[in-house]
């Protein structure tokens, strides 16, 4: 399919608009974050100097760093938590053969049906009597569970010829060996897909911590925009787009190393 | 003799079945074991909250969300006499009718003049996914500036040409459209990337055999693009709806759900319901509504998404 | 001794449709069985049963004289080639080769230098730190094979394993598992759906057709003596020719066309005369010399394959298909003489497919050379 170049212009022209007025919002922000709030008073759009007061101001007035740290350790803790618990069912729902496999399939995908959104009262009632308000565990163990992670590597482990699983038979591998030195490796761009995509979600994260946290000990970074940004008001808006920038650094990076494995991952999991 | 052999045949195969019935017990206990784990947390953090749920959702409680005097339905024909509730419901599924739309058609139009094979198409691609790696907190931090009705580039852009500044999320006539707006902006990148990802599976050799045949850019569009994209176009347009419905962060950053109720969200509703007024009874049957029109929604996809599979 | 033992083998899906039959058979130690039959004929579940992947309905299977039906497949004491070779993408040839060995808990010592022996036996001694995805097909099923042997298990189940090279690579590899076997004193349960590779290969054929055994038997016999029509049409190629047939005037009718003089001697075997199917090899329709011309034939296709050539007539409905030795000058529509005689025929009843008579005299083939 070749283009002609009249053809080829017309594209560029689109893509090029669409994407400076996509990337606006983001861009806007950026350049804010190195502008003095003189300039953002006066509604400059191109900044006179560039600074990074903002970032300075944003790491000495707010505990930023260590929402940063916390938000690492939740969002890692939910990847390996998701990770370990997805790649174990999928494993069972694949490779091993027993009474009431199907119905327990049919349970997962009924998990789908129930919205987090719809149970937060409940959960937010267990995690307070377990005392786990403020702290690592209550913002990441409800998260484990993953119906749709499941349903991804499952599909990803079927493409594993079931010939592997019988020659390990036979050679008297079982089953945890055959889990660990086979289907983890074989299935390893999968399950960087998945890792990709729940660390970005739970990165992004911002009804749960916002209830599950009461103090800084554990608050992460999204719910320390949040404070930012009431606290902060009005003039200081440098500080806080200096706050969103770096929020969104880790998993813009993530995003852009990952973008193809998560584009045909996810279409893969969704569609099969 | 003879007997002799028969009856040792008998008592091996009696061996085999009980043999069989252990491995088949063994078989059962092993896959429960690889699944025990997620079974155990989904019990507790997503059935368990179902069904207490339900139950608050039949009583007063008290701050704490102990429940107190069983009301039956009450709590629900107090929630539907409710107009704040009612007010609720209105937004949400107007806001439904302005986002859903509104992400699907830009992401497919970005898809589909993404899909081209265009040196540096890469960075184009890049830049509209990019979104979706904003977190809500951080993408409401950006629309507030743009939104900000004396500093504001939307009121700047507007003035320029003469009009009047907006009160874009003070103005109760504005304030839902605005939300929407911002969060067409932040599904754009997961709708884009799941477009894009449909669009690059359909065989090439389609299109060849088109333009043999000559046909034209709009034609092949309408013609191979759509009806071959509409497995993922409709898992886009339900995932959406589901996120549509789910919308919380958007509105506690930009809006807390005002001015006058106007972008009090379902979900944004339930979470004042419960954490501000410590109504956990009508919060609770807030939620089953929301669990019910998600349940719709999801039965949907799977009826009508299992006949669109054929085509892929 | 024997190695494995089928008694009364049956399998069934959900006790309705039935795949294999009340199979009974015995493989000898040292061994090479073959397992013929078309696509769902049963015999990779055949296979699969004896290796322990699928479970037995009923009947019992006995490896080593001891009955194994409620054993898993690593108790069996077995090894398993796949079609596809299940080498794991990830390990080297080395660390495939191995990998079974590590669960069997041989000491390191050992695996290497089964390790070597073997790598060296298959000329793998220069892959060793290749991946799979880096080998070609046939070095694949060498890798496949070497971890079958290092396994050093009496028996040996190998499902289809030259299925997936091409013509030339398959020939060469069916005389190397041929030789691995005889060198190693291997007991082999060999499936294909090949005929060739049956014949070629196996010490004893089993021919296997909707879940029933068809024939049990060295590839001569199988050639010569085909128990019925299914194998006489299965096995040999090109395949054997068959025509319906009476006995009208002291004739033998063919497919209401050609006519036969009855041989007595023939006939007083063959106590049938309604229901009559003969087969004939295609080696066995000569070329009519001078007085032993029996029939003029017209040629509908020719065949030259090089050192013999393929003449096929039309007899009736069927197709009848004359293999000659060397090169012969022949054109579509030219009348042959042609040498069609009763004792070359196989009779078989027409409602059960039977064998009632073999051919009498398998014919010594340098006769035709000329």
């Amino acid at each position: 399919m070749r283009l002609s170049l009249s053809k080829k212009i017309i594209f560029y022209i689109l893509l090029t608009i669409s994407a400076v007025l996509i990337f606006a919002p983001a861009i806007i922000a950026f350049l804010m974050s190195f502008m003095s709030s003189q300039d953002i008073l006066t509604g400059k759009i191109i900044p006179t100097s560039l600074t990074l007061d903002n970032y300075i101001q944003v790491f000495d007035r707010s505990p930023l760093l260590h929402y940063l740290i916390n938000s690492f350790i939740v969002s890692f803790l939910i990847m390996f938590g998701q990770l370990i618990l997805a790649s174990l069912a999928a494993y069972a729902f694949v490779f091993l053969n027993f009474k009431g496999r199907d119905a327990l399939f049919f349970v997962f995908i009924a998990t789908m049906m129930v919205p987090f959104e719809a149970s937060i009262i409940p959960n937010f009632q267990t995690i307070r009597d377990l005392g786990w308000i403020d702290s690592y565990q209550g913002l990441s163990i409800p998260f484990f569970a993953m119906a749709f992670g499941t349903f991804l590597l499952r599909q990803n482990f079927k493409q594993i010829p079931k010939e592997l699983k019988e020659a390990s038979e036979i050679a008297g591998i079982g089953d945890l060996k055959f889990y660990f030195t086979v289907v983890l490796p074989v299935a390893k761009t999968s399950l960087i897909t998945l890792g990709v995509y729940g660390f970005l979600s739970a990165w992004n994260m911002y009804l749960w911590p916002l209830l599950a946290t009461t103090n800084d000990e554990v608050r992460t970074v999204q719910i320390g925009l949040r404070q930012l940004q009431t606290q902060e008001q009005l003039n200081e808006w440098g500080i806080i787009m200096a706050g969103a920038i770096i929020v969104v650094l880790p998993t813009l990076v993530l995003l852009f190393l990952g973008q193809k494995k998560l584009q045909q991952g996810l279409a893969e999991g969704a569609l099969k | 003799m003879s007997e002799v052999s028969l009856e040792q045949e008998s008592v091996t195969s009696i061996d085999f079945i009980r043999v069989k019935k252990k491995q088949r017990i063994l078989n059962f206990i092993k896959g429960i074991m690889f699944l025990m784990p997620s079974i155990l947390l989904f019990s507790v953090f997503l059935f368990y909250p179902m069904i207490r749920t339900i139950y608050l959702s039949f009583f007063l409680t008290d701050n704490g969300g102990v429940p107190t005097v069983f009301v039956g339905f009450d709590n629900f024909s107090s929630i539907f006499a409710s107009p704040i509730f009612q007010k609720s419901i209105v937004s949400t599924f107007l806001f439904v009718l302005y986002t859903v739309p509104g992400a699907i058609i830009i992401s497919l139009f970005l898809a589909v003049i993404a899909n081209e094979k265009l040196k540096g198409i890469g960075i184009y691609r890049t830049i509209f996914s990019s979104t979706m790696g904003i977190s809500v907190a951080a993408a409401s931090v950006f629309w507030m500036f743009l939104f900000h009705p004396t500093m504001g580039w939307l009121n700047q852009l507007i003035g320029t040409i003469g009009l009047e500044p907006i009160g874009w999320l003070t103005d109760p006539n504005w304030a839902l459209f605005s939300v929407s707006l911002s969060t067409i902006w932040m599904n754009i990148g997961f709708t884009f990337l799941i477009l894009l990802g449909g669009l690059q599976s359909i065989d090439s050799y389609l299109y060849e055999s088109a333009d043999i045949d000559g046909a034209g850019y709009f034609y092949k569009l309408r013609r191979i693009t759509l009806p071959m994209l509409s497995p993922t176009l409709f898992f886009v347009i339900t995932v959406t709806f589901i996120n549509a419905f789910q919308t919380f962060g958007q509105v506690d950053m930009l809006t807390r759900g005002g001015p006058q109720n106007e972008t009090n969200l379902i979900v944004y509703s339930i979470y004042q319901e419960a954490f501000m007024n410590y109504q956990f009874g009508t919060a609770s049957a807030q939620a089953i509504i929301l669990f019910l029109i998600i349940l719709v929604l999801t039965f949907i996809q799977f009826k009508l998404g299992e006949r669109k599979v054929h085509y892929q | 001794m024997k190695q494995v033992e089928l008694i009364n083998l049956s399998k069934s899906y959900e006790k309705q449709t039935e795949v294999l039959n009340e199979i009974n058979l015995s493989i000898d130690e040292g061994e090479f069985f073959v397992l013929v039959g078309p696509s769902g004929s049963g015999k990779s579940t055949l296979l699969r049963m004896i290796a322990g992947l699928e479970d037995i309905t009923s009947g019992v299977l006995k490896i080593n004289e001891k009955v194994v039906n409620h054993l898993p497949p690593k108790d069996r004491d077995l090894s398993m080639v796949f079609q596809n070779y299940a080498l794991y993408p990830h390990l080297s040839v080395e660390q495939n080769i191995l990998f079974g060995l590590h669960a069997k808990k041989v000491a390191k010592k050992e695996q290497q230098k089964r390790l070597h022996e073997t790598a060296d036996m298959m000329g793998l001694g220069s892959l060793l730190k290749r991946k799979p995805k880096q080998l070609s097909g046939g070095q694949r099923q060498r890798v496949a094979l070497a971890r079958s042997v290092v396994s050093e298990c009496p028996l040996c189940l190998m499902d289809e394993p030259l299925s997936n090279l091409d013509a030339k690579l398959r020939a060469h590899m069916r005389m190397e598992i041929r030789r691995l076997q005889k060198r190693l004193g291997l007991t082999m349960v060999y499936v294909t759906h090949d005929q060739v590779e049956a014949m070629t290969m196996g010490d004893r054929i089993m021919v296997l057709n909707e879940g029933k055994i068809q024939q049990v038997g060295d590839p001569i016999t199988l050639y010569n003596e085909p128990a019925n029509l299914f194998v006489a049409s299965f096995i040999g190629s090109p395949k054997m020719n068959m025509g319906q047939a009476k006995i009208e005037d002291h004739h033998l009718v063919i497919e209401n066309e050609l006519k036969i003089p009855l041989d007595l001697t023939e006939l007083l075997k063959i106590t049938k005369n309604k229901g009559l199917t003969v087969g004939m090899r295609a080696e066995h329709i000569f070329r009519g010399e001078a007085e032993e011309t029996t029939h003029l034939l017209e040629v509908v296709n020719v065949e030259q394959l090089g050192n013999e050539t393929l003449l096929t007539f039309e007899i009736g409905k069927e197709l009848w298909t004359a293999k000659w030795l060397g090169q012969w000058q022949v054109s579509v529509g030219n009348k042959v003489p042609v040498n069609i005689s009763m004792k070359n025929m196989s009779f078989f009843d027409s409602e059960t497919g039977e064998l009632i008579k073999a051919a009498s005299t398998p014919t010594n083939q340098e006769v035709v050379a000329i």
